[in-house]
């Protein structure tokens, strides 16, 4: 009885490792590694290699939050989620933030107490069909078997979507992308649907990219950014504008490759964003060089764009709706002042 | 020995032995050419696809494999044999995960450390049983210590354990932590105090009347919500929480058999000695009681064991979780035959083992006749 | 003083097993009580409403696998029993196909040809080691391998075989095909209490009649005499491959095939042990004591020693029935649309009600469990040796 009694005792203390979330930033100062929320393998977004070292997009936001915090992009950690667990565990505190292609919605925001800080990909609902098949038209799939990678938006619009014209379909459900995969190039459905993005991540693991095409139709709009949990407004601003500063070094030309040289510019805006010039490091909480950290360490926006899944990357995706305002997209930061 | 084989009287037997276990009637031969025909069709064939004719390190052209595009099979139609280099050049993922390749010699002393934690649970007769007793409970907390890390070590996080090694801490620290409390249980079902009775029993039917994924989702998804604030546990661990749920109640099962089969004579007679209940359960019953349910133990050890896999469908990186993220590499897809083959021996290796040893212990037993 | 009445009232058997209980009462209504409040407080936190409620709203999304109607305006009650219906589909064929393989297999484990015994031993023992989910998943890619839709392989005419699944005509049901179904259940009527008056005269008289033969002849021909004698009101669907898909017919899905295989060889290799020793412990001398009484072979079979094995084999079985329909739960890994991929899942995923919609599922588990052992353990009890306590 004395053992068991111990033994329970020893495993409450060693399951139940405490940490409070009222205020996540000291939380993850004092713990010294942010815990980042992410996908369990989306080629472009977050997925580990061949060495297990996770790479993408979204992982490139948690290192950019890490850089800004300790100035080292390194002092974080991948925590994978499936789509059904991801806000469960952000809301109980077992993530410090979520970064995994999650879309932006109502609901999301305002019932269930999350807080997106922004966005960092715009994306869309869209088809990928081998080109085989002939198919130039979304409107054209009455009657096709359709893969869907259940998310908690996808099959609805999905439905909305065939409802609406008056067509046909058969569901194929499946959870992670890998089964999707292996559903799809053996020819079990004729289409794939997710967020665009995903199929370029998708088209891109494939054999012959070209055998494949992603329909021009979007059924919905899917802006995806990294959320915090409602009511720590403090930690809220650090996830954003490390995110922002991602964006603004792009808009003022400033990579990891030149941001040394812009450590002497005459410009005070830059000056401001290396934190040369101001205090707004300290007003955030972080060091005073956040920007230039992020910057040296991650790259800016476009940077790591081009490195995950830009043109020159397996995914080729063109910037499009996700390239700076000035040159006709969509993102777009405050001033940094 | 060759000679002996030879000999005259010895191939008479064989022959006798041949015709009654292989030619006994018309019937009998019929199926014999079948398996014969069938066995040699299958077993040249997987061989060769096996082994034979099988890339490793190299392939057919002597080039070091690094992605699929170098398999022979990829490269040449007429080749046809696995393509093993996708489980070589990931092998440390599938043994560790994402364990960080300078502290893999943690995991590997807690590999090398399980046996040893496991022979009181499974054998009954071992030299320092005492010793070795204590050391399996608190195998659970080295075994967290040296992977988890803390003071002396650093810490690395369970969203980096993957592989085997994820597989055999479900298994074996579900086990361990679950081997208490099915007692408490076993013994619970069998009280006379109907509150401790119907605790146990419903306990025990709820787990058992309902599927281990849903209890993982039950891990995974409400456990968060049932817990005060601050109090947060990882997703592995909440996966063991839901391990041992459902690895206690069948194991309670088992060992309740083995109580069942214990006369109660002997509980009365150790109470009318002046033992207590914990007294004489704990010296007198228990013992033979568990020594009787070892092989049903060791059977829902072999379930629980293999019900580890389904940890894939929360997102865990299991044995079959590894393999099925190592098929979706874009550079190894498509090998999905190597990598199940792969899992499934493994698999088969633990619990055909476990299962051979359960059926010994079971004919012992009965030889033994010691009840 | 004090203190020896108090230990004696500790040591007192009866009170200290009430104390006992009434601890273990206070600290599960504790646990209980303290779970509930966190619990609430997490939810009205999050923003989660508690309640049923979600049920009536409507589901939104499509399955394509219904035995019953569902559009994806349909709610999400209807979405629990299409879920529900595909489960018990799953459970049922799937035991079916467990049996079938495990009396196969466990039979030729008992063969007196070696070579065949051991065969079926290694094909046991290569089977059941191996994890279902593993099974499962391999059927599937299997299945996924046989020829795409427009490469499907026609056999026996009519059907097709691919990827998408096995394609065959369907029955067109017409006017008059109801008389057709009334004759088939008058003969089955007919068989069973014919069956019961045979036995009756064999009890009285000794005489045995063919009852075999007489009703399985009154079973199949009286219903096609009826089935010709109205014309044959029935059509064939064909499916025909238009566009995407064959259009028309009935199609087996691969995902349910892969369930089926998966769960049926799993299973059936355990079912196969408990089939084998249930008829080892049927004692030799039984069936050599029968033998001598000039009992025929299958007689010997089936009046001495399969009623005596099926005592031995139905509780194990019984169980495996249960772990076979808990097992159905993994079609989630595959996209096989039960009860915990589309309800559980999809379901939970767009309402966030985890757990309202969780317990739903565990106490739909839990209701077949517990139906199921009960008729088991009645069934038990009535081939229980009478007599025998």
């Amino acid at each position: 009885m004395k053992y068991i009694k111990s033994l329970m005792v020893a495993l409450t203390v060693v399951l139940f490792t405490s940490a409070s979330f009222a205020d996540t930033l000291n939380d993850v100062k004092a713990r010294g590694m942010l815990k980042c929320g992410s996908n369990t393998g989306l080629v472009g977004f977050a997925a580990p290699d061949d060495a297990g070292v996770w790479k993408g997009v979204d992982v490139d936001v948690c290192r950019a939050v890490a850089a800004a915090v300790f100035g080292d992009a390194n002092a974080m950690e991948v925590v994978p989620t499936t789509s059904k667990a991801r806000f469960t565990v952000l809301q109980s505190g077992e993530i410090d933030m979520l970064a995994r292609n999650t879309t932006w919605t109502f609901s999301r925001d305002v019932d269930l107490g999350l807080e997106f800080v922004g966005v960092n990909y715009y994306d869309g609902q869209g088809f990928l069909v081998p080109a085989s098949l002939g198919v130039s038209s979304a409107l054209d799939l009455d009657g096709a078997s359709v893969c869907i990678q259940v998310g908690t938006t996808t099959e609805l619009n999905l439905a909305d979507f065939f409802r609406m014209h008056k067509m046909e379909y058969e569901s194929i459900p499946v959870e992670t992308n890998d089964e999707a995969d292996a559903a799809f190039l053996a020819g079990r459905c004729d289409v794939y649907t997710t967020d665009q993005s995903g199929l370029y991540a998708q088209r891109s693991t494939y054999p012959n990219p070209d055998d494949w095409v992603v329909l021009p139709e979007i059924i919905s709009k899917e802006p995806l950014g990294p959320s915090v949990r409602h009511g720590d407004s403090k930690w809220a601003d650090v996830v954003r504008w490390s995110l922002n500063t991602m964006i603004i070094a792009e808009e003022m030309g400033i990579t990891s490759a030149n941001v040394d040289s812009h450590l002497s510019s005459d410009n005070p805006s830059i000056l401001r964003l290396l934190g040369k010039e101001g205090a707004y490091g300290a007003m955030l909480g972080v060091n005073n060089d956040f920007g230039y950290q992020i910057i040296k360490q991650v790259g800016n926006y476009g940077e790591s764009f081009e490195r995950n899944i830009g043109l020159s990357t397996p995914m080729a995706i063109a910037r499009g709706v996700n390239s700076m305002w000035t040159k006709g997209g969509l993102i777009y930061a405050p001033p940094f002042r | 020995m060759l000679m002996r084989l030879l000999n005259v009287s010895n191939f008479s037997v064989a022959k006798k032995w041949v015709h009654k276990n292989l030619f006994s009637s018309w019937a009998s031969a019929l199926i014999t050419i079948f398996c014969f025909y069938i066995i040699l069709k299958i077993i040249p064939a997987g061989l060769d696809w096996l082994l034979f004719s099988a890339d490793f390190v190299y392939n057919f052209r002597g080039e070091q494999i690094i992605d699929r595009t170098f398999c022979s099979k990829v490269i040449e139609p007429g080749q046809h044999g696995a393509c093993w280099a996708i489980i070589i050049v990931r092998w440390n993922q599938f043994m560790y995960g994402f364990y960080p390749v300078e502290e893999i010699w943690r995991v590997n002393i807690v590999f090398a450390l399980t046996p040893f934690a496991l022979l009181p649970l499974f054998f009954d007769k071992v030299i320092f049983k005492k010793q070795l007793i204590y050391f399996t409970f608190i195998f659970p907390f080295i075994a967290y210590y040296l992977l988890y890390g803390g003071p002396g070590l650093t810490e690395i996080s369970t969203s980096k354990w993957g592989g085997l090694l994820v597989t055999l801490f479900l298994g074996v620290t579900g086990i361990i932590i679950a081997f208490p409390f099915s007692i408490l249980l076993a013994l619970g079902r069998r009280s006379k105090m109907p509150v401790i009775k119907s605790v146990s029993v419903i306990f025990i039917e709820c787990i058992r009347g309902v599927p281990l994924i849903t209890i993982l989702f039950f891990g995974n998804i409400m456990l968060p919500l049932f817990l005060p604030d601050g109090v947060n546990v990882d997703n592995l661990l909440r996966g063991l929480v839901a391990m041992t749920f459902f690895a206690a109640a069948y194991m309670a099962e088992a060992i309740r058999g083995g109580l069942q089969a214990i006369p109660n004579g002997q509980l009365e007679a150790a109470r009318a000695l002046g033992l207590s209940y914990w007294q004489s359960t704990i010296q007198i019953v228990l013992p033979q009681a568990l020594r009787i349910s070892i092989p049903a133990i060791v059977n829902s050890a072999i379930g629980v064991l293999k019900d580890t896999s389904l940890v894939l469908i929360v997102g865990l990186f299991d044995l079959l979780g590894i393999g099925r993220a190592a098929l979706a590499d874009m550079n190894w897809m498509k090998l999905s035959h190597e990598v199940y083959a792969f899992v499934a021996i493994i698999f088969f290796i633990l619990c055909f083992s476990m299962s051979r040893y359960s059926l010994y212990l079971e004919k012992k037993l009965k030889t033994d006749n010691s009840i | 003083m004090n203190g020896l009445t108090l230990r004696n009232i500790f040591f007192d058997e009866k009170i200290r097993s009430i104390l006992i209980q009434a601890f273990v009462v206070g600290l599960i209504g504790v646990g209980i009580y303290s779970l509930i409040q966190t619990t609430s407080y997490n939810l009205d936190k999050r923003g989660i409403d508690t309640g049923f409620e979600f049920l009536k709203n409507p589901a939104g999304y499509d399955i394509s696998l219904t035995l019953i109607p569902y559009t994806n305006t349909d709610t999400h009650l209807q979405a629990y029993f299409v879920g529900l219906i595909n489960t018990l589909l799953i459970a049922v064929t799937g035991c079916f196909v467990a049996t079938i393989i495990g009396f196969t297999i466990g039979i030729i484990r008992l063969s007196t040809n070696w070579l065949f015994r051991n065969f079926a031993y290694a094909y046991v023992e290569a089977t059941r080691n191996v994890p279902i989910l593993l099974h499962i998943i391999f059927w599937y890619t299997v299945l996924l391998e046989l020829p795409k839709i427009k490469e499907a392989a026609n056999f026996l005419k009519f059907f097709f075989l691919s990827n998408r699944g096995v394609y065959s005509p369907a029955l067109i049901l017409q006017d008059g095909m109801g008389i057709v179904f009334i004759f088939i259940i008058f003969s089955i009527v007919f068989a069973i209490i014919f069956n019961i008056w045979a036995k009756k005269k064999q009890e009285s008289t000794g005489v045995q009649l063919p009852v075999f033969l007489i009703n399985s002849g009154v079973i199949i021909f009286l219903p096609i005499i009826v089935f010709i004698a109205l014309g044959m009101p029935l059509l064939w669907d064909h499916p025909v491959l238009k566009g995407f898909n064959f259009k028309g017919g009935m199609v087996i899905r691969p995902e349910f095939v892969a369930m089926l295989l998966g769960l049926g060889i799993y299973t059936g290799s355990y079912i196969a042990e408990i089939v084998r020793s249930g008829i080892i412990s049927v004692s030799k001398g039984q069936r050599e004591a029968a033998s001598a009484l000039g009992l025929k072979k299958n007689i010997v079979m089936k009046l001495v020693i399969i009623p005596q094995a099926l005592r031995v084999i139905i509780p194990p079985l019984t169980n495996q029935y249960l772990n076979l329909t808990k097992n159905s739960s993994l079609g989630i890994a595959i996209g096989y649309a039960d009860l915990v991929h589309g309800f559980g899942g999809i379901s939970l995923n767009i309402t966030g009600q985890a757990i309202e919609i969780m317990a739903m599922v565990m106490a739909t588990y839990l209701t077949i469990s517990l139906t199921i052992s009960l008729f088991m353990n009645l069934y038990n009890k009535s081939v229980q040796f009478k007599g025998n306590t």
